[in-house]
């Protein structure tokens, strides 16, 4: 037999609250008392919204929003990164965008999420995976999609892959997301 | 260079919630706690004190900017110098080893190290978007990115390289909840089996929720001094526990945010840059990671943290350590994960790369004398989180690096009796201890060796 809930999921929230239980004559005892109380615990909204910039990363989100899969590369070495990065780790130099939307790409590592992020929450369970390219030198991190999240399997690993990209693009990381190749 | 000595520290009771008071008056229970221990009142140990490092991870929690100096008045330290230290996880470590530097160089004789994190305000799935925003927020947080996931990704590549099994984690997690049975500090004192690790809720495969430490609020402090400052502690009727506990030698390392840009390194660079004095020196542990290497591993990848094999080879060169399994008594790591203190083991060097898994199972790592219900080949030599650590303790991330300082010095001192009210997990005449403090990832790494003097 499934094993049933047996807690209420804890939430905030609830009545406004006007007025306070106070003693209403303070004398010494009195205020000696207010040591013995409870805290107040009010609620606070916290929201803002960011204006946030890919700075020299931009073009990849150009990229993908076409369909294109970007990566950055040192032009005298040839390492290559696999998640976009401006200027090269060993030389310092800046690097020049390559379109490896085609190379062939594997699983590398992965993990279902069971629960996430607040904002996340509600696309639980879903895979993570860090993907490897051919000859490119450094891994990126998407969604896999195409495989079942109640039967990971370290099997997945090594797994061939390819690129799909959203539609209607959100220039987010996610507009690129992976499945099984074939 | 001048000798530091951690000579006192306190903890607050770790909690999943403490409304009851504000961080600065959590903070204050630690730090009164401290000053007890020398045996002072508190204005004579605010006249005495020369300034402090304060250590909190998020400003987010709280809600609050510039908390630290808000600590530093609650405390009555104003206007003695104070800075805050800020680095993920590894906050409190890198707390410690500030406090250390600013009496080794001279510029004080008297230093606290103080810290906290509130992590109650929110609730727990907000707590780890918050905690996720110490990820890349243009490309990793937005995928779904959080710790437990990324920590998992980095196990499944550790299993698919090693062999290395969940059941061999949840040795890790069985150990270190059973440990914190005997500590009134920790946040959770239960006794598990591996069936009930395996069989608690999955959070990010294959970590359960027994695999992960809870969020915490609490503080901590520990007090350092010079040989000068010594003695005008004593003058002014400290009682200073000797022999004294030194601190003998500090190793901090690094790795990309982003663990997509992470190196594969090949064996030469391996064995030149990052391989102990020990791996390098034995033909055996040679031809082990030749082996590996012909099999297609490549350092660090996702599976190993390389900036905590840079800061634990460079505290162990400062501290003159050659084999950490069999010189160190003791370590108090960064477990917010049961397969993060199974790489641990790895990078600190108390065993290989990829035998990480049956260290955990093998009980050398285990404390002494305590019955955790399983069949454990080796003896402990070297026993790891014998506190609980972050899984059984909590992990208030300020004051987490700083509860391992206490925790280390106290096992030094021999004081653990008089500080739990229990004996079980004192390392009988522990001489030498390390402790270790990691940041998401293993993005900022610190290890500070602490010794007890002859």
């Amino acid at each position: 037999m499934a094993k049933l809930p047996n807690k209420r999921a804890e939430t905030l929230g609830g009545y406004i609250v006007h007025g306070m239980p106070f003693p209403v004559e303070i004398d010494s005892e009195a205020l000696a008392f207010l040591k013995k109380l409870t805290p107040i615990q009010i609620e606070q909204t916290y929201s803002v919204t960011y204006l946030h910039s890919y700075g020299q990363d931009s073009p990849w989100f150009a990229g993908a929003a076409n369909k294109h899969l970007l990566a950055s590369r040192d032009p005298s070495s040839g390492y290559t990164y696999a998640t976009p990065r401006g200027h090269d780790m060993a030389s310092g130099e800046e690097t020049e965008w390559i379109d490896i939307t085609n190379l062939p790409a594997h699983v590398h590592a992965f993990t279902v999420c069971h629960f996430g992020s607040e904002e996340f929450l509600p696309e639980t369970p879903y895979v993570l995976a860090m993907i490897e390219f051919e000859g490119v030198d450094t891994l990126f991190l998407t969604r896999l999609m195409g495989v079942d999240p109640s039967q990971a399997s370290l099997d997945w690993i090594g797994m061939p892959v390819q690129p799909h990209f959203l539609r209607n693009s959100k220039l987010k990381p996610t507009d690129v997301y992976f499945i099984p190749a074939g | 260079m001048r000798p530091v000595y951690a000579l006192a520290g306190g903890v607050s009771k770790f909690a999943k919630a403490r409304p009851d008071k504000t961080f600065q008056a959590i903070i204050k229970e630690a730090y009164d706690a401290a000053i007890a221990d020398l045996g002072l009142d508190f204005p004579a140990f605010t006249a005495t004190v020369d300034g402090s490092v304060a250590s909190y991870f998020s400003d987010h929690f709280s809600r609050q900017l510039m908390a630290g100096i808000m600590a530093q008045d609650y405390l009555g330290l104003c206007p003695k110098p104070s800075h805050r230290v800020e680095g993920g996880g590894a906050t409190g470590g890198l707390c410690f080893q500030e406090a250390w530097k600013s009496i080794a160089s001279g510029h004080m004789d008297v230093c606290v190290a103080y810290g906290f994190e509130t992590m109650s305000h929110v609730e727990t799935w907000k707590g780890n978007e918050f905690i996720a925003l110490a990820s890349d927020v243009s490309w990793d947080y937005p995928v779904g990115g959080f710790y437990s996931g990324y920590y998992a990704m980095m196990v499944t590549r550790h299993m698919k390289e090693f062999g290395t099994t969940v059941e061999q984690m949840a040795h890790i997690s069985v150990k270190n909840h059973i440990n914190a049975f005997h500590n009134p500090y920790a946040q959770k004192r239960h006794r598990y089996s591996i069936q009930d690790v395996r069989q608690a809720p999955m959070v990010a495969w294959p970590l359960t929720r027994l695999d992960i430490c809870v969020m915490s609020d609490g503080a901590a402090a520990v007090v350092l001094a010079s040989e000068d400052g010594l003695k005008r502690l004593e003058e002014v009727g400290a009682t200073i526990s000797r022999p004294l506990v030194r601190v003998a030698g500090i190793g901090r390392g690094t790795d990309a945010m982003r663990m997509s840009d992470r190196p594969h390194l090949d064996y030469d660079t391996f064995m030149r840059d990052y391989a102990t004095e020990k791996e390098r020196g034995s033909d055996d542990t040679r031809a082990y990671y030749r082996g590996l290497w012909d099999r297609g591993t490549r350092y660090p990848g996702v599976h190993s943290f390389r900036g905590g094999r840079v800061a634990g080879n460079m505290a162990y060169r400062h501290a003159g350590v050659n084999d950490p399994l069999g010189e160190l008594d003791f370590v108090e790591l960064h477990d917010a994960y049961t397969s993060s203190e199974l790489q641990t083991y790895e990078d600190l060097g108390l065993c290989r790369y990829g035998e990480g898994g049956p260290f955990a199972a093998s009980g050398k790592a285990f404390t002494p004398g305590l019955d955790y219900g399983l069949e454990l080949p080796d003896e402990p030599i070297c026993p790891v989180n014998p506190s609980g650590g972050l899984i059984a303790c909590g992990h208030p991330v300020g004051a987490t690096g700083l509860m391992q300082a206490v925790f280390a010095t106290w096992q030094l001192q021999g004081s653990i009796e008089a500080h739990f009210g229990d004996p079980a997990l004192q390392i009988k005449n522990a001489r030498r201890g390390a402790i270790h403090s990691h940041a998401g990832t293993g993005t900022y790494i610190s290890v500070t060796v602490l010794e007890r003097e002859a």
